[in-house]
């Protein structure tokens, strides 16, 4: 059993939803990076996804399209990442989850990944520009060393799509606001529930809701059809604002927290 | 026949693409082997290409280019004689007639050098489509000519200032924006790039370029040639070309951009230098750094500054089915040159790739050999580009 699922069992039985957090690794540095991460459990986070920095991450908007050029230029890559991966593992328990497109993985080497990935602690992997139906090689490979390999789910996938991302997706299944990219959005979609509402028919799986969360009353209505949320853009907006400052770290605590109250 | 049912060459091809837009292909696959089988789609195309792009465009015989060289004989395809005067204009039209048949109300597509850009607004005016083109600054700059065309054609030019400004951040920002509005949009590739179906539906749309080659070049020499020669930035005409003749005894030679030389790291050729990854939606060969990021590329045709290549084509590398070679910027600025004197053709730059590798090959062959070249635009737009850089 890996910490995501542990999470979602504690979660359970404690009648609570996840809060799911994503950083872009490297940004603005490091260090930034790992303080954030040991803030952000301390504030109770369920789990943290760590974006890996791509040339051309075409599944996000702005926000995290500049942060993923910034840490680019620090030469983030996956090796610097699970090496922070296993320096923060003597720190915390929090399920950390890489975040990234599909090039810099098969690049790396898709074994050697799951391998290395599972040796640092690292508990599951989401690959926005991976369909279940490319994903065999992933599957085997993180599915052998017991790490989740997360599928996203779109409103307007077709119900044999739904079926299929359920059955596939290892974890959680992550299931997007809305039809678009990242980004932070001032209104949730109308048709939001009823999409819920079919996930929760078609599968046991626990779901979360992610793309263009930035608000407290946002959290809670998604929190009552749904398993949880993940905020990306909003974390990176709020980072961004307070470059340079002694209190970054503090403030983006306080922001989740804020996001995190009932 | 490939692709195969998922959309792949071989080990080349697929469908990566974020959740969203999945539907969207299966949609498209499906409306597009539909209007294959249809006859009453084909004989629409058919009508549009003929009287409208002015088709079938002709092989011409480049006599003095020939006596210049002194070797094989040399036949031009005339894809720069189609309307709005490049071969993007066979595949634009196609997907318009598809994108009405899908009930989709706005064109979407991305553009380097401006010729896609241009045949893409040219046949949303005509189908009466509304119409967004995404393009870099950096090509924006370089092609200014077409960006005004574009816009008298009714089309809105997006810029895009992301990463190198050029062909592949706007394709990235025309995928984001497909991924937003996929419910009413249909998103032009203008190449044989992204996924499936993409790479066999743009090639299917530009084998009339071969097609009518093959018929044309059995009438005049009764024979089909030694050599067909195109560019290729991503592949679409060179493809377009090559495919009728995939089974005959012909020999295929791909022209990448070699830009200032391939040591130095500044070009676009991305079969000679490349290694296998996934951008755009599709598994081919990529110019990419050790950590799988995109390397910036560097070319002086605008078309042919792009990273990646269509996924056929590197299956037909792979294979040895197919030859890729480079040019420098250098050697194609002087071909431009050398075709507007000899034959009163200016060729696009991107073409001009193609000629520049006849120059240099034609003069080894005896003039028995038969060799045609893709002359897959007109050079009008390029004129600012090359004033700047030929004396």
């Amino acid at each position: 059993m890996n910490r995501i699922h542990e999470t979602f069992v504690r979660l359970k039985e404690s009648n609570k939803k996840a809060f799911v957090v994503y950083l872009t690794s490297g940004y603005p540095d490091l260090k930034t990076t790992e303080e954030l991460v040991l803030e952000l459990a301390g504030r109770g986070v369920s789990m943290i996804e760590l974006g890996v920095p791509f040339s051309d991450p075409l599944a996000d908007g702005v926000i995290i399209q500049e942060a993923s050029f910034k840490a680019l230029l620090n030469n983030i890559n996956l090796d610097k990442i699970i090496s922070l991966v296993r320096k923060l593992r003597k720190d915390t328990q929090v399920p950390l989850i890489l975040m990234t497109y599909y090039n810099p993985v098969y690049q790396y080497g898709i074994e050697r990944l799951a391998r290395k990935a599972a040796d640092a602690g690292l508990d599951g992997i989401i690959v926005p520009d991976l369909p279940p139906e490319e994903s065999s090689r992933l599957k085997n490979a993180f599915g052998r060393y017991g790490l989740s390999l997360i599928f996203l789910l779109a409103q307007n996938s077709p119900v044999e799509r739904m079926k299929l991302i359920a059955r596939e997706s290892t974890g959680f299944i992550y299931c997007l606001s809305h039809i678009g990219i990242t980004g932070v959005r001032e209104k949730l979609e109308h048709d939001l529930r009823p999409f819920l509402e079919r996930i929760r028919k078609t599968t046991d799986k626990p779901f979360v809701v992610g793309f263009g969360i930035s608000r407290p009353e946002q959290v809670q209505k998604v929190n009552k059809w749904a398993d949880g949320v993940v905020v990306g853009s909003a974390i990176i907006d709020v980072i961004r604002r307070n470059l340079g400052k002694k209190n970054l770290v503090k403030k983006v605590g306080d922001y989740v927290t804020e996001l995190m109250r009932d | 026949m490939l692709p195969d049912k998922r959309g792949r060459f071989g080990f080349f091809g697929g469908k990566f693409v974020p959740e969203t837009v999945m539907s969207a292909l299966d949609e498209l696959n499906e409306v597009c082997l539909q209007a294959k089988k249809d006859k009453r789609f084909q004989e629409e195309f058919k009508y549009y290409l003929s009287q409208y792009a002015g088709r079938p465009t002709s092989l011409y015989r480049a006599e003095r280019l020939e006596k210049k060289l002194r070797g094989a004989r040399i036949y031009l395809k005339r894809e720069d004689l189609c309307h709005t005067g490049a071969h993007k204009i066979n595949n634009t039209i196609g997907q318009l007639l598809l994108a009405k048949r899908m009930g989709k109300s706005r064109i979407i597509a991305e553009t380097g050098a401006g010729q896609h850009g241009v045949a893409t607004a040219t046949a949303s005016a005509l189908f009466g489509l509304k119409c967004d083109i995404y393009m870099g600054t950096e090509d924006i700059k370089r092609q200014e000519l077409n960006v005004f065309r574009m816009k008298l054609l009714g089309a809105r030019v997006i810029p895009v200032d992301s990463g190198s400004c050029t062909l592949k951040d706007a394709i990235n920002e025309a995928i984001r924006d497909w991924t937003t509005n996929v419910l009413t949009t249909h998103y032009v590739i203008g190449s044989v790039v992204g996924p499936h179906p993409y790479p066999m539906m743009v090639r299917d749309f530009q084998s009339v370029i071969g097609k009518e080659t093959k018929k044309q070049i059995l009438k005049v020499e009764g024979r089909l040639p030694d050599y067909l020669v195109a560019c290729v930035g991503g592949g679409s005409n060179s493809l377009g070309l090559f495919y009728p003749f995939i089974k005959d005894k012909v020999q295929f030679i791909g022209v990448e951009a070699g830009g200032l030389g391939l040591a130095g790291g500044h070009h676009g050729a991305t079969l000679a230098r490349g290694k296998v990854g996934i951008l755009h939606g599709t598994m081919s060969y990529l110019l990419q750094d050790k950590d799988g990021q995109i390397r910036e590329t560097h070319s002086v045709a605008p078309g042919l500054d792009y990273p990646g290549v269509g996924p056929e084509h590197s299956y037909l590398k792979k294979t040895g089915r197919a030859k890729y070679v480079t040019v420098t910027d250098r050697e194609a600025l002087s071909s431009f040159k050398l075709l507007s004197e000899t034959e009163g053709i200016i060729p696009a730059l991107e073409s001009a790739h193609a000629i520049a590798y006849v120059v240099k090959f034609a003069p080894k062959l005896n003039k028995n050999k038969v060799i045609i070249v893709n002359l897959s635009g007109r050079g009008d737009k390029d004129v600012d580009i090359v004033a700047g850089k030929i004396k």
